[in-house]
This record gives structure tokens, sequence and C-alpha cells, in this order.
């Protein structure tokens, strides 16, 4: 894990002595609360509907034990006890106090972490595959290429007042574990037929209103480049992204009305013009030293070697938790553990103090002092001996944290919605209890295998409900809360947008239309077929029949 | 003309008001000029040799144009005075400066006291702009630039 030195640790400490000036001003009344605005967002400070949410930043999803304990002690200290892990592998407090948010970051700041552009219209945090340094299937661990766009993106002079918000993923592994197409920039690291590391960069994805899946802009960039076509894709967009109008100011409206060709003529134009730089004082590329430093800390960790794969599985519980909350470890003799945060009728992503320090216990005990957030609101231990799963499954299970469930309908991803979100048509929470209550007292949750669910309360689409197998978004119909149901989505390598259904649901509607297209995929299941591949293979019209069916529609 | 003016170069100001690009093309005399935030700076390197003031307008604190147009200007090698002009506050400095400005005319008034303080907050940067602050990574690794 990346370790700071007396730089970063200044740079952070420094950060929170400017926001509690900051925020004596604004107390004082000496700074106005629109000139506070962009200063406290920049610091992942929102005002919701009920008080203030802090936004924490994890990078690229990678804590380790003493951080995790921290962030629950924080939701002790600060907050009603817990705290909710989001799509952005981030944590939210949502009940935090103005006076006492500078307090929070210089505690924060004593385990090296903090809430730099975790909102705002910046370079946001990055985010990353919640398997790296563990999983087989990568080609190399992405997180310290993701370390290098935290230390150049962190206070970017040029890129602190973008059109709007501007999230980049970083993976390097075919199998998408982090929805890469869907981000402003995503980047696959990838070797090119030479052997050589490089970064594929699709630029222009996103969710919200307008979603758009990435066009590939450039195949290979080598990886003493990557920086400067970064910040080469960065400028043009901050010249020419649209400020007219904050629904068309994201950068896939740019990609989009420019077309991907145009829009990859300019990055190159600027990319050459940058280069013209790299012998002079201008040069935007890091050193290559600096990578190897940052590498050094990314390390295996000691793992034993010649341990045995072989489990107990007697215990019937133990072993679906293992085959649903396990994945494969490029070890043998370790398993990557994920842990559901989604109890059967919990909110998702929320964890109280205690879970969050038992987990941070277990990550520093059992997982090489090491955990991750996924951006599906889970938490996963990247590096467990398989000797030990049943002692730990044994203490998540007291903890309320075993449910086996990863993947499947009740691993739902929910945004916060009108629960406790200023910008939200509906609620999306109480949608979300109801269908994992309902799916777990139905029995069918188990039978529909992997069925990514998500619920967005409203079209700016926190939840990605666009890139569901089923989405939810929250809608205001006439002033009263309403849901419309998409199908199809996916944010892995086979990246699609869900297709909605038709008119949408009042609450128990919804869940009653979540029901019926699952009894459509199970009646049309062919083999090994999951939820997305059937629904490919027969198109919308079975589901749209069986959905709509004689029942009165109330949309 | 404006009133609060904070300046951080030691040559004579220039007196000429700043004209539009579009009459800075024009005037072959001209030597300052004002850019809006949808000029295009990159418009103005064929005169930079003339150029003695470029004066950057910032309607609002969320118009974030103005960096980019300084950077191109810095690093085509304008060494002449770039003015951030506007809705500036006193956070807005650090990263103004950075990207080449040296020198503020503000629509509100700034303190003295505030605006020292923002410009020397930072001892360190993480990423090379258009000041010559040596960026972390490369003082890591005991090069300086
Ligand atoms: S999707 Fe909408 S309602 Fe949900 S958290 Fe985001 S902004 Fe709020």
């Amino acid at each position: 894990m990346y370790v700071y030195d007396h730089y970063d640790q200044q740079m952070v400490d420094t950060r929170v002595a400017e926001f509690r000036d900051q925020t004596r001003r604004r107390i004082e009344g000496t700074l106005s609360e629109e000139n506070f605005r962009p200063l406290r967002l920049q610091n992942g400070l929102y005002l919701q509907l009920h008080a203030y949410m802090l936004r924490v930043a994890v990078p690229y999803g990678t804590l380790s034990g003493a951080q995790m304990r921290m962030l629950g002690d924080i939701a002790d200290k600060y907050d009603r006890g817990y705290g909710h892990f989001t799509t952005r592998q981030n944590i939210q407090y949502n009940w935090i106090k103005l006076e006492e948010a500078p307090d929070i970051l210089a505690d924060l700041a004593t385990v090296e972490m903090h809430a730099i552009q975790t909102s705002g219209n910046c370079i946001r945090n990055t985010t990353s595959d919640q398997f790296a340094g563990a999983t087989p299937d990568e080609v190399v661990d992405p997180r310290p290429y993701g370390e290098l766009i935290r230390q150049w993106s962190t206070f970017h002079p040029e890129f602190l007042t973008l059109p709007r918000k501007f999230k980049i993923a970083i993976i390097a592994s075919e199998t998408d574990r982090a929805a890469m197409r869907l981000h402003d920039i995503g980047i696959n690291l990838v070797k090119n037929e030479a052997g050589e590391l490089g970064a594929a960069f699709y630029v222009g994805g996103g969710m919200g209103r307008t979603p758009m899946i990435a066009p590939l802009i450039r195949d290979f960039v080598p990886l003493d480049q990557f920086i400067t076509y970064a910040e080469a894709c960065l400028r043009v967009y901050n010249r020419y992204g649209r400020r007219d109008n904050k629904y068309k100011a994201r950068i896939k409206i740019l990609v989009h009305e420019l077309g991907a060709a145009e829009y990859t003529r300019q990055v190159e134009a600027e990319f050459a013009h940058l280069l013209t730089l790299q012998n002079t004082a201008g040069n935007i590329e890091p050193p290559l030293a600096e990578l190897e430093r940052i590498k050094a800390y990314f390390a295996d960790p000691a793992f034993e070697s010649g341990l045995s794969d072989s489990l107990d599985l007697a215990n019937a519980d133990f072993a679906k938790w293992v085959a649903t909350n396990t994945a494969p470890h490029k070890v043998p003799g370790y398993a990557i553990v994920s842990i559901s945060c989604k109890p059967v009728g919990g909110i998702p992503g929320d964890a109280t103090a205690d879970q969050i320090r038992l987990m941070a216990d277990l990550g520093r005990d059992l997982s090489f002092d090491e955990l991750r957030v996924t951006h599906t609101q889970n938490i996963v231990l990247p590096h467990v001996k398989k000797a030990d799963l049943f002692g730990l499954w044994s203490k998540l299970v007291a903890a309320d944290l075993a449910t086996a469930n990863i993947d499947q309908i009740g691993d739902i991803i929910a945004c916060p919605g009108l629960d406790y979100c200023s910008l939200a048509n509906a609620r999306s929470i109480p949608v979300a209890q109801k269908i994992s209550q309902a799916f777990a007292s139905n029995g069918k949750g188990e039978k529909l295998g992997e069925l990514k669910l998500k619920i967005s309360g409203c079209i700016i689409a926190c939840g990605h409900h666009h890139a569901g197998h089923i989405g939810i978004l929250g809608v205001d119909r006439k002033g009263t809360e309403n849901y419309q149901l998409s199908l199809g989505g996916s944010e892995g390598a086979d990246c699609s947008l869900g297709t909605i259904t038709g008119p949408g649901f009042d609450e128990d509607g919804i869940v009653g239309a979540v029901e019926k297209a699952t009894d459509v995929y199970l009646a049309n299941k062919q083999g090994e077929e999951r939820f997305l591949d059937t629904y490919r293979r027969i198109g919308m019209a079975p589901f749209k029949d069986a959905i709509y069916a004689k029942e009165p529609v109330n949309g | 003309m404006v009133e609060q003016h904070l300046r951080l170069r030691s040559d004579e100001p220039v007196a000429d008001p700043a004209v539009t690009v579009d009459s800075f093309a024009q005037q072959t005399n001209a030597v300052a000029v004002r850019l809006e935030p949808g000029d295009d700076a990159r418009d103005l390197l064929p005169y930079l040799t003339r150029l003695k003031l470029v004066e950057v307008n910032f309607p609002a604190f969320t118009e974030g144009r103005g960096y980019s147009s300084a950077r191109i200007l810095r690093e085509a090698g304008f060494t002449g005075e770039l003015r951030a002009v506007g809705d500036i506050a006193v956070d807005q400095l650090a990263p103004l400066r950075r990207c080449g400005f040296d020198s503020f005319a503000p629509d509100a008034p700034l303190s003295d006291a505030d605006a020292e303080a923002a410009l020397s907050r930072w001892s360190n940067v993480y990423q090379p702009a258009a000041d010559d602050r040596t960026p972390i990574w490369t003082l890591r690794h005991g090069q300086s630039r």
C-alpha cells in the first residue's frame, strides 16, 4: 500500500489549515456562502436536505486497517454512528456540522486521508479495480498508476474550475470491475505486441441524463507519456466543454457533439504540443523513478507458498457464502473476500461504526492490513488465506456482515435518494429495502444468480441505474414519486446501457414489476445464462408483455 | 482603470488600454489585449513580440477557461504581464499564479494580508504548471529543474 512521505503529509496538513481558515471566514461571515460553496465542495462538503454531508476520499479504493478504523471512529465522534460507502469507492457521512468539518479533516490527516476534490467541478478521486493486486486476470496492478494520477490531479491549478465534475477510472484487466467505460476518462493498462505496457484511453463516458459509453480514442499511450496524454484530454475539455448548460457540461457531451474523431484530433494536437515541453522546465511527465518508487509500495505482501486450496464446506451456510462472496486469488491457498454491506432489508452501503472497526481489524489480521471499498458499495479483503475463511466468516456472521449475495439481486446499488439528497426526485433506499426483502422471502434471490440491480433517485444517476441488468430511476411525476424500470444495462467488459420498459410505477408497483421481469428470465433461461444473457437473446418484448399484462398501469 | 491591483512584477505597468482580440489583430501598434473566456489564446501567438499585457477576464469565479489561456501563453514563451481580472476571490490566487498570472485586478478588493497568505500557503506543488516551481515528484528524486 502507498505510504505518505513528508511531502504528501505536508500537502494534506496544509489543506486542513487552509480549510480551517475558510470555514472560520464563513462562520464569521466574511466569506459569503456563494463564495464558500466551491471551496467546501473541493473539500467534499455538501449541504444536503438535513445537514452537511462529508465525502472522504479512498484513493483507488484501497485502505489500511488503521485508515478503516478511523472511518469508524469518525462515524461515532462526528456522525450518528454509521457511514455510507458509495459508488465512487468513497465513504460519506450524512450528519456533519460545519464547524466540526475542519476537525474531521485533521483527524483524517493523521492516517494519511483527506476529502480533497471529492466533489466540485474538478478531477475527482480516481477509482480502480477492487481486486487489483490480487486477481489472476490482471496485466499489472493498476494502482501505482492511479497514485500517479492522484498526485498529478491534486490541486492541479489549470483544472480546478472545469465545466463539470471529472471522474477517472483505471484498470488493467479485460474483466472490467470498475465500470471503466462509464467514466469521463477510462484507462485500461494493456500490453502491446512487443510486450510493453501502455494505456488505452477511453474518453467521454458517463451516466446522468445522457448516458454514454466512452469511445476508445487511443489504444496505446506509452507509460512515459500517459500523464501528458491525460493533461491534453483535460485541457481540450477545459477549453471547449460547454459551460452554458450544466446538463451538457460533462465531457461526454463535448466528445459526442464534436464526434470522437474530432475530439481525438484536438487531443492529439494538444498532446504533440505538450510533448515539445518535454526537455524544458514545463515537462508534464513525472520521472520514471517516481513510478518505480510508487510501485515498490504495491509489491506483493509476503504470501506463504505451497498452501492448499482445499476447504471444508460441510457447513451449508458457509459453503454458500464461499460460493458467492469469494473470488479466485492469484496465489494458491488464498481467496479474495467480498463483505456484503447489503443485509436483507438494510440500507445498501451503510455500515455502523462497530462494523467498520470490525472490518478494519479483520483486514489487519487476515488480509495483510489491506481493505478495499468497491463501487458496488461493499468491502473487500483482498488477500485472505483459505484456511482463515471459516473463522472470518464466523466473525462476519456475528456482526451481520455475512450476507451471501455478492452480484445477486440482493446486492443492490442504491444512491441516498430523497432520504438525504437535495437533488432527488424519489427515495431509493426504501425501494432497495423492499426488493431485497421480497427476493429473500420468496427464496428467488439465489436462484437468479448474477443479477445486478441498481437504483438512482434522480437522473444524475449516482446509483448507476443505466448500467444495471435491472435499473430503476426515481422520477417526479406530477409531484409524486414514480419509478422507471430499465433492462439490459451492464457496466463490465460487455458495457451496455439499459432500455426503459415503458410507463413507470409507484413504490409497490416497481417491486412487482421487478418480480415479473425475473420470472420471465427464469421461464426462458437456457443453460447457464444470466438474466442479462437471456434478455439479450430474447429481447425486450417478452419482458414488456409480462410486466404490463392486465394489471392497471399507474404511469 | 483598475483600482484594486495586485502586481507581482517590477517593470513599469503598461498604460495602454487592453483591446479585444479582433481589434488587436488589426491595430499593428497595440500592445495590450483582453481575452474573454471564449477567445482562443493561440490566436495571439503570432504577436508575442509586440504583446506587453494580456488581460484575461473571469466574468464568474466558476469560469475556468482563463487558466488554460494563461498556460498556453506562457508555454509559448510570453513573458509580458498576464493579468487576471473579474470575479476573483483570494482563494483563486494560488492556482492563477501557478498558471502564469502575475497581476490581479479583482472586482472586489482583496486584503493584502489574505493575498499574501494565499500566495505563500503551499510550500510545494504536485505537478508542473506555468510557474517555475519544481514538482514534488522531481524533488523526491533529487533533481531540480
Ligand atoms: S442520483 Fe440523484 S438522488 Fe441519487 S444521490 Fe445522485 S443526485 Fe442524489
